[in-house]
């Protein structure tokens, strides 16, 4: 029967012979480029354009990105802000993550089921980060303040909220603890599938304790949900605006915490400058599969 | 002692109780410190008007009260639309996407993960690329593609979008890579068809993953609020509803804390299906090659 598909496989065109295949993936293919492709498309070549909403879009060819890069005083503190946050909340909530998956993995189905819970449910309650607003509360009832003045560790309140030697800090505190998502679970059904048989014939092979067995079977075996982890934290931490603005308002006091996404924000849903705010997209995309591309990269040389 | 014991899995070598114990106990306090603020949600919706604003607020309310689930159903009954629409329409969006989703992104994800034919790595080079687009830009061509299809005002501009997601088809994708090439070749070899490898063999060997895409996409739909292509009062969807509650003022606080509550159940309980349901499946429990 191989040989037989072997043979014919030489003549008939691939797309006969995968049709199956394809037809599998054509439902789905359809409404991923008409409702994901196609938007994406046409943003990019909104950002060669001025467009105002109104008018129709008109070619000006570059004069956006020379706007944005040489112009525009604000993209380089935007970058600036994106870049640091993404760099210690990206890499920061992956191995958090992964930390807590390998150690929840320990447990029990139930209590593991129990836990993850409770860890996932910043992410379960949709708005739940507003909390932190009363946490950080700038007067002496806040609570971050009341413990910290109650040690003696300080002794007049700090304006976690507005103080901008402050701000990135507390902001990254929120992020981390937003980090355990739709990468955590995944990590966390990755553990499940990993082939105990392996652990059996490790330990005959004198793997002596978890961290080794971790390194040399469980993480090389669970590649693949390590690479889907890293895109959703990149996706995240790059992408991180939305929470910034419901916690610190917008703009963030001394545009402390700016965004490259406050900034396209700013110009495509008040300004009406769609051709800047695709650009500023753009570049915002652009960053992001670099940095997809790099850890993809550091992520096939895990166990080796 | 016996759930002690049952705390460290059996089949696994190697380890120390008295570890794993020291593990338990950090864990539940640092999942305590996680929880928190869900824990504060849910005791505001029990607390009467006069504790809410206590300060520092308390996790057990003084006096606990069911008064703003009460005032919630008070309030909900003045809407022009009945607001049992509401949940019809948030419940038929939800479960149609969420189905939809699953079936179609793992059926295209079955090829992408385990056979060579051309295009392969540039349809999910594409498929991953598209989860790092900001959707602030893509909102103007995605309106005029919903207009263009006459989809504006009806179901279809919620549910057909989420069935082409990208992260479900990531997701998918990398779980079925991990089957062993094997258990499909001797699928094929006693004759079975592609639908009936992908529906037979594939789905139960990686419920561990449909499972957690079932929570996440579920978790996205019934979330979804006021959105640009939905303006007709009786298609609008539970939480849009609840928004405007929450929107009438701090005289509501108590109520709009009810209605977070009201929000969280179905999503916990949809938690706690999936997650207890992923266990071992046949092909990570030694029974490959």
């Amino acid at each position: 029967m191989k040989n037989m598909e072997r043979k014919a496989s030489k003549k008939t065109p691939v797309i006969i012979k995968y049709r199956e295949d394809y037809l599998f993936m054509l439902p789905y293919l359809l409404v991923f480029v008409v409702f994901t492709v196609f938007p994406v498309v046409v943003a990019m070549l909104f950002s060669f354009t001025r467009f105002d909403i109104v008018q129709l879009p008109s070619f000006i060819g570059l004069k956006n990105y020379f706007r944005l890069f040489i112009e525009d005083s604000l993209f380089p503190l935007a970058l600036k802000n994106t870049l640091l946050l993404a760099v210690i909340t990206g890499p920061g909530g992956f191995f958090l993550s992964l930390l807590l998956a390998w150690v929840l993995n320990e447990f029990s189905d139930k209590l593991r089921a129990v836990l993850t819970m409770l860890c996932y449910a910043p992410t379960l309650s949709g708005g739940a980060y507003m909390i932190w607003n009363i946490i950080y509360s700038g007067d002496s009832y806040g609570f971050l303040n009341g413990i910290l003045i109650n040690l003696g560790i300080i002794y007049s309140p700090i304006q976690w909220l507005t103080d901008s030697k402050y701000m990135m800090v507390s902001a990254i505190i929120v992020i981390l603890w937003m980090s355990f998502g739709s990468g955590f679970l995944s990590m966390i059904a990755g553990f499940k599938n990993v082939d105990r048989t392996q652990y059996e014939a490790a330990a005959v092979d004198g793997i002596k304790n978890r961290y080794q067995e971790l390194w040399y079977i469980t993480l090389p075996s669970m590649k693949p949900q390590l690479m889907f982890s890293a895109v959703m934290s990149i996706t995240n931490s790059f992408g991180m605006g939305d929470i910034i603005t419901a916690i610190y308002g917008f703009p963030s006091s001394n545009y402390a915490l700016y965004t490259l996404v406050h900034m396209l924000q700013d110009y495509g849903n008040t300004r009406f400058e769609m051709g800047y705010a695709s650009a500023i997209a753009t570049v915002l995309f652009l960053i992001m599969v670099l940095s997809n591309h790099f850890i993809q990269k550091l992520i096939r040389k895990v166990g080796n | 002692m016996k759930s002690l014991r049952a705390l460290n899995r059996s089949s696994k070598v190697n380890r120390s109780r008295l570890g794993t114990v020291v593990l338990f106990i950090i864990l539940l306090i640092f999942a305590c410190v996680m929880a928190f603020p869900m824990a504060l949600i849910i005791a505001n919706a029990f607390k009467p008007q006069d504790e809410l604003w206590v300060f520092p607020p308390r996790l057990i309310p003084n006096n606990p009260t069911l008064e703003n689930f009460r005032n919630m159903f008070t309030v909900m009954s003045s809407s022009q639309v009945p607001f049992v629409r509401y949940i019809f329409n948030t419940v038929l969006i939800t479960a149609v996407g969420t189905v939809g989703h699953i079936i179609l992104s793992s059926m295209c994800a079955f090829p992408l993960a385990k056979k060579e034919f051309p295009g392969r790595n540039v349809i999910f080079q594409t498929i991953v690329l598209a989860l790092m687009f900001n959707a602030t830009v893509t909102a103007i061509p995605n309106f005029l593609t919903m207009s263009w299809l006459h989809w504006i005002n009806t179901y279809l501009a919620l549910i057909v979008p989420a069935f082409g997601a990208p992260i479900g088809l990531y997701l998918m994708k990398q779980f079925i890579e991990q089957l062993p090439d094997s258990l499909l070749e001797a699928a094929r070899i006693d004759g079975a068809g592609q639908w009936q490898s992908f529906w037979k063999i594939v789905m139960p060997n990686v419920k561990a993953a449909w499972l957690t895409l079932f929570l996440l996409s579920f978790q996205s739909l019934w979330g979804i609020g006021a959105t640009s292509y939905i303006y007709k009062e009786e298609l609008k969807t539970l939480p849009y509803a609840l928004s405007q509650i929450l929107s009438s003022g701090i005289s509501r606080a108590g109520v709009g804390a009810a209605v977070s509550v009201f929000m969280l159940i179905v999503p916990v309980f949809i938690f706690i299906f999936s997650q207890s349901n992923i266990i071992e499946t046949m092909a990570s429990s030694g029974m490959k090659e």
